[in-house]
Formats: structure tokens, C-alpha cells, sequence
């Protein structure tokens, strides 16, 4: 009883304010809220440099899946507020659990972009150690990642160590059961996660009008008691100040908080995808005008915080990073079949022993044979 | 909670009792052992703390060992094995409850494409070193939903170790090899043995996690068993006398991976091999072991390896359960089918 008097009185602050929190305009201009405060000069800047880069990788990628380099590549494209804002506001002892679509983001916490990239190159299901810069596996299943973000977090407040598990998920993931378990969960803990929903409007051709009818996805988080709020996913220094705000609160023992981006994805769903099937070109064009990277850009330079030197010096680097990936991703990476019966257990057993010797036996057989 | 109550349902310490001990007390002195010996075992899910869980296998150990490391858990599947794995990454070893075999299934998607997986996703890099123990099977008058054999759902994906246990002291073995494996195991306990006895130490001699048994030496029959049906193999073995059989009988105890080097070394002797199991015959787990003994003993059979397992239908009712289990009659008639040389 005490906790559902508690709730009755409080539940109101657990609501999403009702205007997304922005700090910045779409042409770069301030919006004079201040619900989180605004980021430093230094980590705007650190910022936008991290979301160019992150946005020619991303263009790298899908120009390597066009010339079948990689077996399929979603794009981000549109979404670096939420891929780059997310990382730079998380410490480097907490933890990442990110999806598919979330590359820019690993490449910003500072995966190597070849190591990123073996998942859908197809060499392997993952090309990095977890545990090098905290990034766990990209998820594939929808929100079966919010999970384990959830126990990660909860095993470390049993440890007593200042962890706190970061978890992105899409609108569509939000549909999905394990999305409900894990903010139960999460709240009936106090766990230090943080979810950050990055709502870019489509699940591959299914609008999110379809996926819910709820105010919004970050009114969800109420009903589990989860204080939850509501960003614009295109503006870099919200989506940093709200996330900065809730990894501070994870980590004081304040909980969990359920955040939404409102963003787009300005590409389709993969390659593979035709995104004019379900949705107009006017669409995609009002959403171009609130490219995340241009409104950074325009502050920075109305503030003088960067020139031209600057934007010159990143495009270079840019391109420096996109010409290694395309030369790395030039020649096919070296695999070994055994490998494939070397993980399965910790110790291989001897059914699969042997299923890895009568491979290698094939394979050491002469042509023609 | 009063804590006269702690210390009646506290698992007892010390020497092995004298008395027998069910199952169900050995796999509570197992997961007591544990959590005493390793400060990363975790004990968690639906109803195993102030209940001890609701066939009392946790009994007394949220009381003993604090509800940080035994406690219960909102009532969702999926929730309590994909926590188990983020707990798991990071250097815990939880031991986790799923009230019953068919109430595991919404935790499916974890436990085939995460549990099972994230060592060979990740080259060896996570470990999930994690315990999920089902009870399982029919045999108690359960009504729908709690008496489902779901072994061959688990022993089809490759990545996890599927163990059940066929005697009480075996359960205590085999629990704690479970919860010292670097591996994901299903613990699959067959709920009718929860209650059955037997004398002798707790202890962690005896054979290795992924090692069939032989409970039962015999020359003319290879009877292979695990889990529920154990019991019935052997109490079949024992009717078969009367007919001149020396019936041998194998617990298996490890379904994946399956111990081909001793059975096929029994079937190899005996000539003649019938696997007796309560899950559905199409597409079961015997079907597997038979295929294996064919492919490794074909030219030692004297006879087709036969199959007891229940039939191609969704559990019955209790009220009908009994027409649906192996039992002894059934078992001997298939072992009567094994073209002996007066039948020929």
C-alpha cells in the first residue's frame, strides 16, 4: 500500500513533459529551455566532430553493401544526435548494449570500425570483445537486449559497483514483450539503466501509428514507474544533457529512466529495403531540414567555436577513415572453418570434435576428388 | 517470518543425513552447498523465496542466504533468463527457476538465441555460466500445462547442456556439476522423483556432468533411460528376470551431449537396445539415440532399436496420464519384440 499511495501522489512527475526537450532549434538557434542543463563548448564540439565522422562511416558502409562488400548494411543516417549525443554521455565504466542499427554509435565509443563491420560482413556474428570498451554484441532480435541490460545493471549494484547499462531499442522494439519485462524489472530493482528509445518513425514499413495508440512511447514508462522523458532526437545537445542527466541519477541510486528520441531514419530500412513503398518524398525532405549535424553546425559557427579551418581539417579526417575502411573491407578477411565448432561450448565436445575434423578432412582433400 | 521457522527449514549442514533424502532435498542441499561455496551464485525467479518455491526445492535458502542472493522475481520468463544473462556478463552465476516445463516457453527466444549462443557470438568472450532448472514431465496428476517433456526443444540447440537426473543422489551431483559448468545447462528435474528416496552421502563423486551411468549390469538388453523414467527402466529390469532377461540399464543424465561412447559400448555387448522415454515419440529424443546406435552398432544389433515413449499427443489429463506414461508392461513388451531366436 505505502508504494501505490507513494505513486498516486508523485505519478505526474514520471510523465514526459508535454514538448519534447530541445535545446536547439533546427537552424542552430537556442530554445531557451532548461529542464537539462546545456552542454559544455568542449563537448559540443567533441559532439559534432564525432557525428561527421559517424556519418561517413555510415555512408562508407552502405556505399561497400552497394558494391557487395557487405551482405546487407542499415543505415543511421538522420539519427547521429541520438548514435553520437548517447555515447559521449556515458562514462567508461558503464556499459553499452546497442542493436543492428546502431554502428555510428559503436564506432563513437571507439570499436574499430573493420571489428564493427565483421557482423555484416558476414565473417562472423560479432568482430569485437564486449568487454574491451564495454560495448556488448549488436542485438539482431528486437529487445531481447533490454534484458540483459537490465541484469548487467542489477548484478552490478549487487557488486556495489558505479556501473550504469545503457540500452537503445527502436519504436518497433517498444512492441515487443521483453520492452515490458525489462522496465518491470528494471523499476521493481531500481536498476541503473538507462533505455533510450530512438523512435526514427518507421519499424522497416510499419509507422509507429501502427505500433501504438499510447500519447507517446514515452508515456509507457509511467506505468511501470519509470520516469520518462521525451527529446528531440535531432538535436545533439538534448539528446547528450538528457542522457548525461539519467546516467547521473542511474548511478546516485535514482533508477531507471525510460527516454524517447524523436528522430528519422532518413535512409530504408537496409539496402534490401524500398522505403518509397510506404512513405512519401515530402516526408523524407521536412525531415532533412532538421539534420542534426547542420543544426550543430550553425551553432558552433554562430558561437565561433568552430571555422572553416575546423570543418576543413574534419571533412579530411573523415575521408581518411572512410578510405582505411574501404581498403581494409577491399580483400576478404582470413576465416577459418574449424572456428565454427570452437565457441560453441567452452570446451568443444566430442561430437563436435569430430564434426570439425571430418570438415577439415573435406577441406584437405584435392579438387576433383 | 519467525525465525524458529528459518532455522526448521534451513537446509541442515554437516555430515550427509543418515536417513534417505528425496530429491527435492537434494537439489536444495545442491543449490545450499553452492551458494555457501561461491558468493557469485544468485538464486532467483517465481516464488522461490519466502515460499521456497512451489515444490519447496528453495526452501529455506532466501531465509539463510538473504534476499540479495535468493529472491523472488516479477512473473515473467523471458524477464528472469535474459536478466540472468546480463547478470551473467557480469561475473554472476545465477541459478534460475522456471515453475514448470510449459511455463519456460515464453523464455524460448532467450534461451535459444542469447543463452545459447553468446559464447560462440562473442568467440569465447562471454561465458554464461548460468543454470536454468525446469521441472518437468508428467506423472503427478497435473493438470494441462504442467507436465510437458520439452527435452528435444533444448537438446536441438546446440550451445546449451541439457542434464536430468534419475535418483535423488544423483541430483545433488549433477545440480552442483550444473552450477560449477562454464556452460549454460538446462536442469531438467522430473517432478514425480521430486519425492522419491534414497540413502547414502551428498556428494560430488561419481561421473562427470556429460557421462551416461550404468544403474542396472545386464547381458542380454540395453534399457536407456533418464530423468522420470529411470525408475521405471529399472523396476522393468527387475520384472524381467521372471521372463530370463539380464536387462542392463543406462541413465543417460547428460541428454546433450549424449555420452555415445558408453552406450554404444552397453549395446555393442548386449545386442539389443530399447529407449524408454515419456516425451512424444515423433521427432523425440529417442529418435536421435536411435539413429546414433544404428549409424555406431549396426552390425552388432541383433534386433530394430526400439522405442517406449508417450504418444504422438499433447499431454493428457490426469485422469487418462496413466494410459500415456512407459510403464513396466509396455517396457517388457518391446524387450519380448527383440527378435529372440525362438521367435524367429
Amino acid at each position: 500500500m505505502t508504494s501505490l499511495t507513494h505513486s498516486a501522489t508523485n505519478d505526474r512527475s514520471l510523465l514526459p513533459g508535454e514538448r519534447p526537450f530541445a535545446l536547439l532549434g533546427a537552424g542552430g538557434e537556442l530554445t531557451g529551455r532548461t529542464d537539462f542543463p546545456m552542454p559544455s563548448p568542449e563537448e559540443l564540439v567533441a559532439l559534432y566532430r564525432a557525428m561527421v565522422i559517424g556519418r561517413r562511416f555510415d555512408s562508407q558502409a552502405t556505399a561497400l553493401t552497394k558494391q557487395g562488400r557487405l551482405a546487407v548494411y542499415p543505415s543511421s543516417r538522420g539519427q547521429e544526435a541520438c548514435q553520437v549525443g548517447v555515447v559521449h554521455a556515458m562514462r567508461n565504466q558503464d556499459w553499452l548494449f546497442p542493436t543492428y542499427r546502431d554502428s555510428v554509435a559503436l564506432v563513437t565509443r571507439g570499436v574499430h570500425p573493420v571489428d564493427v563491420l565483421c557482423l555484416l560482413r558476414g565473417d562472423w556474428h560479432c568482430g569485437y570483445d564486449p568487454y574491451e570498451r564495454r560495448v556488448a554484441p549488436q542485438c539482431t532480435p528486437l529487445a531481447t537486449n533490454t534484458l540483459h541490460a537490465v541484469g548487467l545493471a542489477h548484478a552490478a549494484t549487487l557488486k556495489h559497483e558505479d556501473v550504469v547499462a545503457v540500452v537503445l531499442l527502436g519504436d518497433g522494439a517498444t512492441s515487443e514483450g521483453d520492452t515490458h519485462e525489462a522496465l518491470n524489472f528494471a523499476a521493481v530493482w531500481n536498476a541503473p539503466v538507462v533505455f533510450l528509445i530512438q523512435n526514427n518513425g518507421y519499424a522497416i514499413s510499419v509507422p509507429s501509428a501502427r505500433q501504438t495508440v499510447a500519447p507517446s512511447l514515452a508515456h509507457k514508462g509511467i506505468g511501470y514507474g519509470i520516469a520518462s522523458v521525451q527529446v528531440d532526437g535531432n538535436d545533439p545537445a538534448a539528446v547528450f544533457a538528457t542522457v548525461r542527466s539519467a546516467v547521473e541519477a542511474a548511478a546516485a541510486g535514482g533508477g531507471p529512466t525510460l527516454i524517447e528520441a524523436l528522430t528519422y531514419r532518413v535512409g530504408a530500412h537496409t539496402n534490401a529495403d524500398d522505403a518509397t513503398k510506404y512513405r512519401q518524398p515530402e516526408e523524407v525532405e521536412a525531415w532533412l531540414v532538421r539534420d542534426p549535424i547542420t543544426r550543430l553546425e550553425l551553432y558552433l559557427q554562430s558561437e565561433h567555436l568552430i571555422d572553416e579551418t575546423d570543418t576543413a581539417e574534419l571533412e579530411a579526417e573523415a575521408e581518411a577513415l572512410a578510405a582505411a575502411l574501404r581498403l581494409a573491407l577491399n580483400d576478404d578477411a582470413d576465416l577459418n572453418p574449424a572456428d565454427l565448432f570452437a565457441h560453441v561450448y567452452v570446451t568443444p565436445t566430442a561430437m563436435l570434435a569430430a564434426q570439425q575434423q571430418a570438415l577439415q578432412a573435406e577441406l584437405s582433400e584435392p579438387e576433383g576428388e | 517470518m519467525s525465525s524458529t521457522l528459518d532455522q526448521r527449514t534451513a537446509p541442515t549442514e554437516g555430515p550427509p543425513p543418515a536417513a534417505p533424502v528425496t530429491m527435492a532435498a537434494a537439489l536444495n542441499r545442491a543449490l545450499a552447498d553452492a551458494l555457501e561455496q561461491d558468493a557469485r551464485v544468485l538464486v532467483f525467479g517465481e516464488d522461490v523465496g519466502a515460499l521456497g518455491g512451489v515444490f519447496r526445492v528453495t526452501e529455506g535458502l532466501a531465509a539463510r542466504f538473504g534476499d540479495e542472493r535468493v529472491f523472488d522475481t516479477p512473473v515473467a520468463e523471458a524477464g528472469i533468463v535474459g536478466t540472468a544473462i546480463g547478470m551473467a556478463m557480469n561475473g554472476l552465476r545465477p541459478v534460475v527457476e522456471m515453475q514448470f516445463d510449459a511455463f519456460a516457453y515464453p523464455a524460448f527466444e532467450q534461451i535459444t538465441s542469447h543463452l545459447a549462443k553468446l559464447h560462440n557470438r562473442t568467440r569465447g568472450r562471454i561465458e554464461l555460466p548460468i543454470v536454468v532448472r525446469i521441472p518437468y514431465g508428467g506423472g503427478i496428476g497435473g493438470v494441462e500445462h504442467h507436465c510437458d517433456s520439452s527435452e528435444a526443444y533444448y537438446t536441438h540447440t546446440a550451445g546449451l547442456r541439457v542434464v536430468t537426473p534419475g535418483s535423488p543422489r544423483d541430483a545433488y551431483t549433477l545440480l552442483r556439476q550444473a552450477i560449477d559448468s562454464p556452460d549454460p545447462v538446462i536442469f531438467l528435474e522430473p517432478k514425480r522423483r521430486y519425492w522419491s528416496k534414497e540413502s547414502g552421502p551428498l556428494d560430488l563423486a561419481g561421473p562427470a556432468i556429460d557421462s551416461a551411468v550404468v544403474r542396472r549390469p545386464g547381458n542380454d538388453v540395453t534399457l536407456i533411460s533418464y530423468g522420470g523414467t529411470t525408475a521405471t527402466a529399472l523396476q522393468a529390469a527387475e520384472a524381467g528376470l521372471e521372463e530370463g532377461w539380464d536387462i542392463e540399464v543406462i541413465d543417460l543424465r547428460s541428454l546433450s551431449p549424449f555420452d555415445d561412447a558408453l552406450v554404444a559400448e552397453s549395446v555393442r555387448r548386449t545386442g539389443r537396445a530399447v529407449i524408454v522415454h515419456e516425451a512424444a515419440g515423433f521427432g523425440g529424443y529417442g529418435a536421435e539415440i536411435a539413429a546414433r546406435l544404428t549409424e555406431q552398432c549396426f552390425h552388432f544389433l541383433e534386433a530394430p532399436i526400439l522405442r517406449v515413449a508417450g504418444f504422438d499427443i499433447p499431454y493428457p489429463p490426469p485422469k487418462l496420464e496413466e494410459h500415456h506414461l512407459p510403464n513396466v508392461d509396455r517396457i517388457l513388451d518391446a524387450v519380448a519384440r527383440l527378435q529372440w531366436d525362438d521367435d524367429v
